[in-house]
């Protein structure tokens, strides 16, 4: 229980439109520890970045209810100035897009200085730069030195990416919220980003949140994955059981349109991630995306079922999943 | 930097040049030349001629061009047929009041559009901001000379805490410390007119700069990182959204030396926009093309200006 870090309990997580609130995050409900990395998957559009941003509570216009407690402190009701006092400190973000997550205006060692001096104010100024320094070293900058006076546009992504993570462990924070870290790079530099995540695991043991929509990474550096679906998890397991055990609908769905060797076709799903606004609000929100499943298989208030120690499913539905052996003439019979 | 700041320098050199050419070029064409207005219509064919040669205008167009650069460089701006003076001395007293004018207008204008501006972007769609947005609407669709008519009405005449003409009250003795504090009073009332109006522009653009610069991604890093909004404000927002408006600030001079004419006119103010209308007005050719070639200068200057006060901000304009 100790070693508890973060616990979000029936979190919901509205956005105004037209006047009306719809959620993005609805009924979430997980745990990680220390020293854990938690992946979180799902489509564009599932709410996963909805729920990084709720944690460290950045919605500027969102309402946001339920529980978020990092080290027993509920976010969601602290006031700004004390939340301010974690943000950057104890929990940190590492973000999706390198380019535009830096001030074009400022030299890179001010940035990174600048969340030491919120947090560390013994710091004095030589110490804040030397900290810094050091952070670049860590963060496998060549010529720290060099970088310190320099500008983000004279850097190339996978360094602004670098720089970002910098920052986000300038404090040593106990959480690490990395939103789709590595989704603006390229390939190669992908893999040196994600090194470093799992590296910087070992030195800082952080509890690390992974968002990402890519199955292989999730499957290399978390312990644990939850899958996210239309703003709710679907499907959570320990990371070996969800590959060897996949239960859930989407969950196979998604497993079974990674391209493998030697298939000649890509398997997809049908439809589309339905808009914040037409989030089916009842039921199970993924059965008009799997219509040959009998309506009578899913719940109608689809819970959180555990099937073996640590593995959480929702829905009854998965029961009766199966794959349409002719897809394509399921599809004409469909639309 | 230093070494924009020079390259910048010698794109303007130039500019320079060319602008010379072609205020000769216009001058050249306009009808008459500095011998029409001078001299008694009865004269004989022979006289004019003596005097054509002893002025220079039967020179090859390359030599009367070096022979005015060379006057314009030594400050010699040729005679006003008007006034039977050097231009020189009758635009140099102008150029003073344009100036003062035009600094008066600038700090008001500044000191008005940025708290205005910041206000209205940070707390964007509040009543406040409605409050800001509607006073710039109405100074957009007010034009400055009523504006400019009605502050002189009100404070001029009616409450008379301002002068309302003229640049420095009669029998000031120049160079004693009245003499100043009476030429800045003189100023302060066109000046806050001009600037009352012209902040609109730079209250509406700081705002949306404002407005689109809160929502970037670097200020979501900011908050992360647990800076305060102040700081956030401060820090991130307010210099990434001044980008477009120091990138004004050279026009915005060259637009006030200019072009202040109908306040001038309004409030009887001696600069040198009037200058320029009066001159054009009364046929003073020599005295036009001395203040266009100086118009077409602050322009280049003020681009200038414009250039090095963006790269000193912004680090991407820094040419390496």
């Amino acid at each position: 229980m100790s070693n508890e870090l973060l616990k979000i309990k029936n979190l919901k997580t509205s956005f105004r439109i037209d006047d009306e609130y719809y959620a993005a995050v609805d009924d979430v409900t997980l745990t990680l520890n220390k020293n854990e990395i938690l992946g979180i998957v799902g489509e564009s559009g599932s709410g996963k970045s909805a729920l990084a941003f709720s944690i460290m509570r950045l919605h500027t216009r969102a309402k946001i209810e339920g529980e978020i407690s990092l080290n027993n402190q509920n976010i969601v009701k602290m006031p700004k100035s004390k939340l301010n006092k974690i943000r950057g400190d104890e929990m940190a973000m590492i973000f999706q897009d390198p380019l535009t997550a830096l001030n074009p205006l400022m030299p890179i060692g001010r940035q990174i200085e600048e969340n030491l001096f919120l947090h560390n104010k013994k710091l004095g100024q030589q110490g804040r730069k030397k900290r810094t320094i050091e952070l670049l070293n860590l963060v496998g900058i060549p010529r720290p030195e060099r970088v310190y006076e320099q500008f983000p546009h004279e850097l190339s992504g996978g360094m602004r990416q670098r720089v970002i993570i910098a920052i986000a462990i300038a404090n040593d924070p106990e959480l690490l919220i990395a939103d789709e870290p590595t989704t603006a790079l390229d390939v190669t530099i992908q893999a040196q980003i994600l090194d470093l995540i799992q590296e910087l695991k070992q030195k800082i043991h952080a509890g690390i949140i992974l968002i990402t929509h890519d199955l292989g990474v999730v499957a290399e550096m978390a312990d644990r994955v939850a899958v996210m679906y239309a703003g709710q998890i679907v499907e959570i397991a320990p990371v070996d059981k969800l590959f060897a055990n996949p239960l859930h609908p989407y969950t196979r769905s998604l497993l079974n349109s990674v391209p493998t060797e030697g298939q000649d076709r890509l398997h997809v799903i049908q439809g589309v991630v339905p808009t914040l606004k037409n989030l089916p609000r009842t039921g199970c929100r993924f059965a008009e995306r799997i219509p040959w499943v009998d309506a009578s298989h899913h719940e109608e208030n689809p819970d959180l079922h555990e099937v073996e120690p640590g593995h959480f499913v929702r829905c009854t539905c998965y029961k009766h999943f199966y794959f349409p052996d002719n897809k394509e003439e399921q599809e004409n019979g469909v639309s | 930097m230093w070494k924009f700041i020079v390259r910048r320098l010698l794109i303007t050199f130039p500019q320079i040049v060319f602008l010379s050419v072609l205020v000769f070029i216009m001058a050249q064409l306009m009808p008459g030349d500095a011998l029409t207005g001078l001299i008694d219509p009865t004269i004989t064919q022979e006289a004019l001629e003596i005097q054509r040669e002893r002025l220079g205008l039967n020179n090859p167009w390359y030599i009367q061009y070096a022979d005015w650069v060379t006057g314009l460089v030594q400050g010699d701006l040729g005679q006003s047929y008007r006034f039977k003076t050097d231009v020189t001395a009758v635009i140099s007293e102008r150029l003073n009041n344009t100036v003062l004018l035009s600094v008066v207008a600038l700090v008001f204008t500044y000191l008005i559009a940025i708290p205005l501006g910041l206000i209205s972007g940070r707390y964007n769609d509040s009543p406040l901001d409605s409050a800001i947005t509607g006073y710039t609407y109405l100074g957009f669709a007010t034009p400055i000379f009523i504006f400019a008519l009605v502050i002189l009405w009100i404070f001029g005449y009616q409450l008379g805490w301002f002068p309302t003409s003229g640049s420095v009250a009669p029998g000031m003795q120049p160079g004693t410390m009245e003499y100043y504090l009476s030429k800045l009073n003189h100023s302060l009332l066109p000046g806050i007119s001009i600037a009352l109006i012209s902040v609109v522009g730079t209250v509406q653009y700081l705002r949306s700069e404002i407005v689109d610069t809160k929502q970037k991604d670097f200020i979501i890093t900011a908050r992360a990182k647990g800076a305060s909004e102040n700081r956030v404000y401060n820090r991130h927002i307010f210099r990434n959204s001044v980008l477009p408006i120091a990138a004004f600030f050279g026009w915005e001079i060259t637009s006030l030396i200019t072009g202040t004419v109908f306040v001038e006119r309004i409030f009887g103010y001696p600069g040198m926009g009037l200058l320029f209308l009066e001159s054009i007005g009364q046929r003073d050719f020599s005295v036009v093309t001395a203040l266009t070639l100086l118009f077409g200068i602050a322009s280049i200057l003020g681009a200038l200006l414009s250039d090095i006060i963006l790269g000193m901000v912004d680090p991407r304009i820094r040419i390496k």
